[in-house]
Formats: structure tokens, sequence, C-alpha cells
């Protein structure tokens, strides 16, 4: 794991002795995370890199798991896809599930935080504990919520007041509440085995392992096989690309533990692109991390075509890489690209394929969009930037007022 | 010798209000309203966010007018509202709602924004903190900005001024109070802040420095 000043030449020495200071205001706050799952999607992702990191700095922060079977994991997707807008209605009995689960994790856990650091939907019910313990409570919601299914918002808005702070991940998620609300971006770890840099030797056999031609172009997308994430959608990009270049098309992604819905969209996206040779669905093994970073690293344009997006990470994994990224303006997708200054914003299936065209057809312009895009995030979307707010977020716990002085 | 120079940072966290507004009225509305730290986080966002190129105009109401509600006229008027000679946020505010109210009565217009770009209300929760790092001479404050943080920066060039009510920025302040460099103080008070960067401000500041340290030696 890399330690605290191997971002100095990354990030800077000024920040990085920031986030020390920082760190010095935290002593003696008990910070203890929890959320559903410790692998597979971003959230578990981002908690693997902080956590060691805060810890290196002198923060004591903690991270443990809810408990919760098959049903409990169908019912949460099900939440997951109704916060997304779906309109399924979620039954009785599965809320009364949801509930009998949530209070069994209730007596089980041990809450012992100062500040109690709750993930995403599975573990709200825990703030039924905040009457008797009292500590400060914070909300992190991961997921796109710019609009989400009334039912299921209703249910979820009377445990989510009683949190002293809400964390949002873009500004579109944010409603009028009776809670302070934040915006905090996640961020990616320029220094991890999928951000670091590659030799070109590597790419190449990673590449070659996977039997994609590099003499001809690459188009690539991301992403765990979900709906959400529009697979169906790019494949149709790519086959209306195809009738004027020679392309292939790579979706690459790896299962999450609490994703049931995962094979069945994998087999569809399957059927889809059966027959041609070009198209390359690669179902990876958790953790493979490099062969990602090498899939990004050697394709000429990446795509992000999410339908909707808790933030889409992976856009700011392409602009790191300098590529030029073409994403759906949905999530936090725009607070990564700036339209035809650090990437492309789409709406619609034709509407991406005419951009990749224009981008495989003019290197340079993608060359000049990936350059912006790396700077952009360079400033504002690497974990040092993150670990800089959740201190600043947990610091506002204890401080009244827009001015703290420190 | 005078006093030492102490380099503080300023960090902020966005805080998100809630509040968000579909059309030019909506807008002016909020602007009314809203509490004074977010009109400031508004209108230097930007600077925190871009250190090297920005590619967008100098605050988040021009941006929404221009490119949202695509009003050209009067996203152009917002934007070039020089925020340099604003010393409080209050006249910054005022300059706005009239300049809008303007707008609005001479054409009539009430542009909307399309469902899902409307403008969402934040402001920032702002954090001082010191730095270990003091300068007690010229030499030593050149050194020390080549390496502080853009937010160091930041913080003695726009927070002193704008939102802590001081007549100028900081390092001025001291170069001219405690080592008596009038002409350094005065150059660094006439860089035009917010058409800079911050990495922009750093070069430019440690250029007028290193020509003063140059013609000391000589």
């Amino acid at each position: 794991m890399p330690r605290i000043d191997d971002y100095i030449p990354v990030a800077g020495e000024g920040v990085i002795e920031e986030l020390r200071l920082l760190a010095e205001r935290l002593r003696g706050v008990v910070i203890q995370n929890v959320n559903s799952t410790a692998v597979g999607g971003g959230v578990a992702e981002i908690l693997h890199r902080l956590l060691p990191l805060l810890r290196e700095l002198g923060v004591d922060a903690h991270w443990d798991l809810i408990k919760g079977g098959e049903k409990f994991f169908a019912v949460t997707k099900k939440f997951h896809n109704c916060l997304h807008g779906a309109s399924t209605e979620v039954t009785k009995e599965e809320f009364d599930h949801f509930l009998e689960v949530s209070e069994g994790n209730i007596r089980e856990m041990s809450l012992y935080g100062d500040v109690l650091f709750i993930h995403d939907p599975q573990p709200i019910v825990l703030i039924n504990k905040k009457k008797e313990l009292g500590k400060k409570w914070v909300w992190r919601c991961h997921i796109d919520f710019s609009c989400p299914n009334p039912q299921i918002w209703e249910f979820l808005k009377t445990y989510v007041e009683q949190y002293d702070r809400v964390v949002f991940s873009a500004p579109a998620f944010s409603r009028e509440l009776h809670t302070r609300q934040v915006l905090i971006s996640p961020s990616i770890d320029p220094l991890s085995d999928k951000n670091k840099e590659l030799p070109q030797e590597q790419i190449a056999k990673i590449l070659d392992g996977f039997g994609i031609d590099r003499t001809r172009p690459i188009i690539t997308q991301i992403s765990r096989f979900d709906y959400l994430k529009d697979p169906a959608g790019v494949v149709k990009v790519y086959k209306l690309v195809k009738q004027r270049i020679d392309c292939q098309l790579v979706l690459a992604g790896s299962p999450a533990t609490d994703d049931p819905e995962g094979e069945k969209v994998f087999s569809e996206i399957k059927q889809m692109a059966e027959g041609d040779k070009d198209i390359f669905l690669l179902l990876l093994p958790a953790g493979s991390d490099i062969e990602i970073n090498a899939l990004q690293r050697g394709s000429d344009v990446i795509l992000q075509k999410s339908l909707r997006e808790g933030f889409g990470l992976t856009v700011s994994e392409g602009l790191w890489k300098a590529k030029p990224v073409i994403a759906s303006a949905v999530g936090g997708i725009p607070l990564q690209i700036t339209h035809k200054y650090s990437g492309i914003l789409t709406r619609t299936i034709e509407g991406t394929a005419y951009y990749v065209r224009q981008l495989l057809n003019n290197p340079e312009y993608g060359q000049k969009l990936g350059a912006n895009g790396r700077e952009h995030v360079r400033n504002n979307f690497l974990i040092t930037r993150h670990l800089r707010d959740y201190m600043l977020l947990f610091l506002s716990l204890f401080n009244e007022g827009d001015m703290i002085y420190l | 010798m005078g006093e030492p120079f102490r380099f503080y940072s300023r960090l902020y966290l966005t805080e998100l209000t809630g509040l968000k507004a579909g059309d030019l009225r909506g807008l002016l509305g909020n602007l009314k309203t809203l509490p004074e730290s977010s009109i400031y986080y508004h209108t230097h966002r930007f600077l925190q966010q871009h250190h090297y190129l920005s590619p967008e105009p100098p605050n988040d109401f021009a941006y929404w007018i221009r490119n949202i509600l695509q009003e050209e006229e009067v996203g152009e008027r917002i934007a070039s509202v020089d925020t340099i000679q604003f010393t409080s946020i209050e006249d910054l505010r005022r300059k706005f709602i009239g300049i809008i109210e303007d707008y609005m009565e001479r054409t009539g217009k009430n542009p909307d924004a399309p469902e899902g770009y409307e403008f969402h209300f934040m402001k920032a929760i702002t954090f001082v903190i010191p730095t270990p790092h003091y300068a007690l001479s010229l030499k030593e404050f050149y050194e020390i900005m080549q390496r502080v943080s853009v937010h160091s920066i930041y913080y003695h060039m726009f927070e002193a001024r704008l939102r802590l009510k001081r007549e100028t920025n900081d390092f001025s302040n001291w170069l001219e109070g405690q080592l008596g460099e009038k002409e350094m103080a005065e150059r660094i008070t006439r860089l035009d802040p917010y058409t800079h960067t911050l990495e922009g401000l750093r070069r430019r500041i440690l250029a007028i420095a290193k020509r003063r340290l140059d013609a000391q030696d000589r």
C-alpha cells in the first residue's frame, strides 16, 4: 500500500502538509465506517484505499460490515433500482424483511465510533440507535438520487432526516431536508494498480492475452454488467461506428457480491454480441485491477454510457490516463467532464456514435481533451482531495458556523 | 526586525442548500435571500477547482445563464462583473440583482432551463488553518511561496480581502508594513487576481519577489 508521502509528486507537498494539519485536529476522535460489502463496487474500493491513509495520518478510522442474506440483498438491490427511478413497487413483505434484518444488525453490531459514518441504504436503519448512543451520525449516499421513486424515498426519508449530515456525490441529488447536506465527490487513487503508470510492454501483453488487436481502434467501457450502465446501448453505439470504422469493442467488469442481477445482464449482452469477433465481453474476477488499467490505457476512446450514475468514477479513471472519454450527462459525470473541454457529454446512442467516430478520426482532438481531463482530475478527483473532504466533514460535526478557525 | 509573516491555509467543504432555480426569476429570487457564503461560493469556486487553466466564466451564475438558459447578453454582463472592485459580498449581491432585474424589465423575458439542468445553490463552509511556515525576510517569503499549497495563496489573496474585510491582500500588507517594500506591495496589489489561476498567481508573485531579491544582491 502506498504511504501518504508517496502522493507528494502527484498532489504537491503543500497539499499533503494540509492533510497532516487536519488529522492533528481529529486526534482522539474514533471514526466508524459501516457498509454492506467488503469487495466489489465503488464503495468498498474507496474504503480499502482511504482507511490505511487516514490511519497513517493519525485518524482513528475503522470499517465494519452489516450482515444480510441473499434475500436482504435482493431487497436492497430493489431499493437501489428504485432510488435510480425504477417504478417497481417494494412489497410490504420486502420492507418487513429489510427492517427485521436491520434490527438484527442493531442488536448484534458494536457501534463504538464517535462518528458513525454509514454508507448507502443497506445499513441506514442503524440510526435507530442514535437516541440511545448519541454520537455524530453521517449518512453517505453513493447513489444517483436525482429522481428517486417516491415510495422508497418516503420510506428512507424518515431515517435520513435523523442523521446529523447527509453526504451526496452530485448537486442534483440534494433536496430540501431538515438535515444539513454536504457535497463530496468520490476519488481515484493514482497509485493503485488500477491507475498507476504501466509499461507499454505490459499493456501490450495484457491486450494480446485477451486476443484484442492493437493495430485497430479500441472502444472500451469498464463497468459492472448492470442495466443502469447500459451495456446494450454501448453495443448499439459500437454497431453504428462499425459501419464506418473497423473498430473493436471491449466491455469489461467485475461482479459485486451485493448485485444479484449481473449474470442475467451479462447473458443478454452475450446474445447481442453473438457472431461478432470484435466484441470482447470480459467478466473479470474481482481484483483484476492491472487488467482494467491496461484495457483503459490501451483504448482509443473510453465510454461511460450510463443511464444513471452515483458518480461514475470510471470517467475519472479514463481521464487520469489522458484518454478521450465520452459519457452520459448523468449523476456526477458533468462534474468530471466539461463538454468539449475535458471530454464529451452525450445523451443518445446516435450522438455517442457520432462523437466516437469524430474522436477516432481526429486523434489530436482526443489528446487535447484527455490532457485537460487529466489536469481536472489532478485538482479535484484524487484520493488526497477525498481525504481532505472527509476530515473537513468530521471536523464540521464538532464546529458550528460557516467560518471555522482550526 | 518586524513581525514575521505566518502562512495560513483556507480549505472548504461544499454544503448543498437543497434549493434550486429552474428559470431566471428563480435565480433572482434566491439571489435576494441566499446567505453570503452561497454568493461567495458561486463566485469563487472556480478559482480553487481550476488551478492551471480555467474553462469557465468566473462565476457559476454566468455559466448557467449563458450555457443553460442560453441568454448571452445578461450572461456576459454577469460574467464581466469585476469582483475585485467589491469589498463586500452584499455589494456584489446587489450588483447581480440589479443586472438581472434590469434585463428582465427591459426584455420581459424569463428563460427557463430544461429539466435536469436546474441551478443548484451551494455554499462554502470555510476552514482556516495555520500552517507551520513563517517568513522573517523576503528570502524566506520567496522560498515558502514556492511550496505552500494554492489554498494558502488563495487565503491570503482572496479570503483576506472580501470576507475578512481587509483593505488589501495579506502579502502586500506585510511586505509594506513589516519590510518596507512599498513598491513590491503595490505590484502585488495591482495584480488582477480574478483573471489568473492560482498557479498563475503564484508564478507572478514569485517573479516579483525574485526581481527584488536580485536587485538587493546587486
